[in-house]
């Protein structure tokens, strides 16, 4: 983990209120897994002021050769406003990679995996699902939105694997929940990124395959020292009681921690 | 030119991570070396574990934020084994911060954090604003927290900082009280008490309902307290309440206080404590002087 001065080299929205960054700078060579994040210092204007602390932000993907990474955030407040308001050329502060991501190795080469993922936890997927492929994996995905204007990705997805998109109005894809065709579906593993609802839904389907569950929990330090991302252990037995979202997490297998 | 003498500290430089903002230092350690500092308060021990608060425990307000992480820690006695014997190979006094829910929690976690040779001083909690029991209330009423001082001074073998609370209506009337039951030194100041209401499900942020307000939004009042109160006691006073610069360390310093501690900026900035101490003596250079202890109080003192 390193803080480091990142260059912007593109940004631009890709949904409604969903925007799409490319972060330069050799933070991105410290990157070992799918599903990691960075700790962004809000620099930059916002209409109602501006932010005091980091924002947790998932990596959506790593191009190492080019040394960038590339996020997809929702502008939902000061912090994430000041941010999107950046401009190419622009640089921000950033610490990471932080915590840790969705093990690849759970599916062997020439398996099969399906990534489940809901609104602004689908970014991580797309970098996981470039991770499985390249193993040989066979990834399918169920990508869920809440409306037709809120939908990313559907084509770079589709490059990778099957994917279903769901829509809760139907305006685009299938209408319905993401977790309707899991019992239909075979695979080996299975991953999701998303609303809590959504992880709780997932963890009750899947219950006899290997499954990573991705969280999100509001942060202070992103490092583990302030104790603010902590969830119980399901374990009554576990030594700790509790895991921090920020580096123990945020991904955890199905099991491990409480979903609430 | 840095170094400051304060009960049972010999400080490299007036600059401490507070604590609760820096756990056990180990995460901050894999950042830099810990003996730049000079000291660490490590997080508040409890006679009994703690899971502390459910989430969400911070949310942001304006330059500051509110935590409500409820004291979450293993125990006194966890601490002592699993976290005292790393933080022993390093060259710097360790303060052990200690809170409770009952004077007797208080006494006897302070019995034994203060009988490890590795701890050079206790801060006494008595401003935790977010726990139920005790915490809030120790640190509200006089009486109180002058018996609650005299209790763990009696049983106390190392110097103890009493941690006050911003929450009453006379800082001075506290200091003196503590001051008067035994205390060696004061932390000024705790978390103000504060809550933020979210618009969208108009239910307070936090889970908690209130938390402690800390960051730059504070700093006016703790500078405020500081000054009051130095005048008023003998004892030597650590001031916090949003520090993020080597100029914030300076007003806190001529506002009375002789060494500080910083907080939140941690979060914002995980090498702040280090940039502050490397960017002090050229601050003193500046200001033409040799000696950091001769601004401690400089903007009373005539």
């Amino acid at each position: 983990m390193i803080q480091e001065k990142m260059q912007i080299t593109a940004i631009r929205g890709i949904a409604d209120q969903i925007i799409e960054m490319k972060l330069k700078g050799t933070l991105s060579n410290q990157v070992t897994e799918p599903g990691q994040f960075v700790h962004i210092k809000p620099s930059g204007t916002a209409q109602n002021g501006t932010a005091l602390l980091r924002r947790p932000i998932s990596i959506c993907y790593t191009n190492k050769e080019k040394q960038e990474l590339t996020l997809i955030f929702r502008r939902a407040g000061i912090g994430t406003e000041q941010i999107a308001a950046n401009q190419p050329g622009d640089k921000l502060d950033v610490l990471g990679p932080l915590g840790h991501g969705f093990p690849v190795e759970a599916v062997a080469p020439g398996g099969s995996a399906v990534l489940i993922g809901g609104g602004v936890g689908v970014p991580p997927l797309y970098g996981l699902s470039q991770a499985l492929t390249a193993r040989g994996v066979t990834v399918t995905h169920l990508l869920g939105f809440r409306s037709a204007k809120d939908v990313f990705y559907e084509e770079a997805f589709a490059a990778l694997g099957t994917t279903y998109i769901f829509t809760e109005d139907g305006s685009r894809g299938r209408q319905g929940l993401v977790t309707e065709p899991l019992g239909e579906l075979s695979f080996d593993a299975a991953y999701a990124c998303g609303p809590l609802p959504m992880l709780r839904a997932v963890q009750q389907l899947i219950v006899d395959k290997p499954l990573f569950l991705s969280l999100e929990e509001r942060m202070g330090c992103g490092i583990g020292a302030c104790l603010a991302c902590v969830v119980h252990t399901i374990n009554p037995e576990d030594k700790k009681g509790y895991r921090r979202v920020c580096c123990d997490g945020p991904v955890f297998r199905a099991g491990e921690v409480e979903l609430c | 030119m840095l170094g400051v003498h304060l009960p049972g500290l010999a400080l490299k430089n007036p600059v401490m991570p507070a604590s609760g903002c820096f756990a056990f230092g180990k995460e901050y350690g894999a950042l830099y070396d810990l003996n730049v500092l000079g000291a660490l308060v490590m997080k508040a021990a409890t006679l009994k574990p703690r899971f502390g608060n459910p989430t969400p425990r911070v949310a942001e307000t304006p330059d500051g934020m509110l935590n409500a992480i409820g004291l979450q820690n293993p125990g006194v006695d966890q601490i002592i084994a699993d976290e005292l014997p790393r933080l022993a190979a390093f060259d710097l006094p360790l303060i052990a911060n200690i809170a409770g829910s009952e004077m007797d929690d208080y006494v006897r976690t302070s019995e034994k954090m203060s009988a490890q040779p590795q701890v050079a001083a206790l801060e006494l909690n008595i401003s935790c604003p977010n726990v139920k029991h005790g915490g809030i209330a120790f640190g509200t009423v006089p009486e109180v927290a002058a018996e609650l001082t005299a209790k763990v001074k009696a049983v106390s073998q190392k110097p103890v900082y009493v941690k006050l609370s911003p929450n009453v209506t006379d800082i001075v009337g506290m200091a003196v009280a503590v001051e008067q039951a035994g205390a060696d030194g004061l932390s000024l100041i705790n978390t103000l008490l504060g809550m933020r209401i979210d618009l969208k499900t108009q239910r307070p942020v936090l889970a908690n309902l209130t938390g402690g307000l800390s960051g730059p939004a504070i700093k006016p009042v703790a500078i405020r307290m500081v000054y009051e109160v130095s005048q008023k006691v003998s004892i030597p006073i650590i001031g916090m309440g949003g520090i993020e610069n080597a100029d914030d360390v300076i007003e806190f310093l001529l506002a009375g206080a002789s060494a500080v501690q910083v907080g939140t900026a941690n979060f914002v900035n995980p090498f702040v404590c280090p940039d502050i101490i490397a960017a002090l003596p050229d601050k003193l250079e500046q200001m033409g002087v040799a000696d950091i202890n001769e601004l401690v109080g400089r903007s009373w003192k005539s």
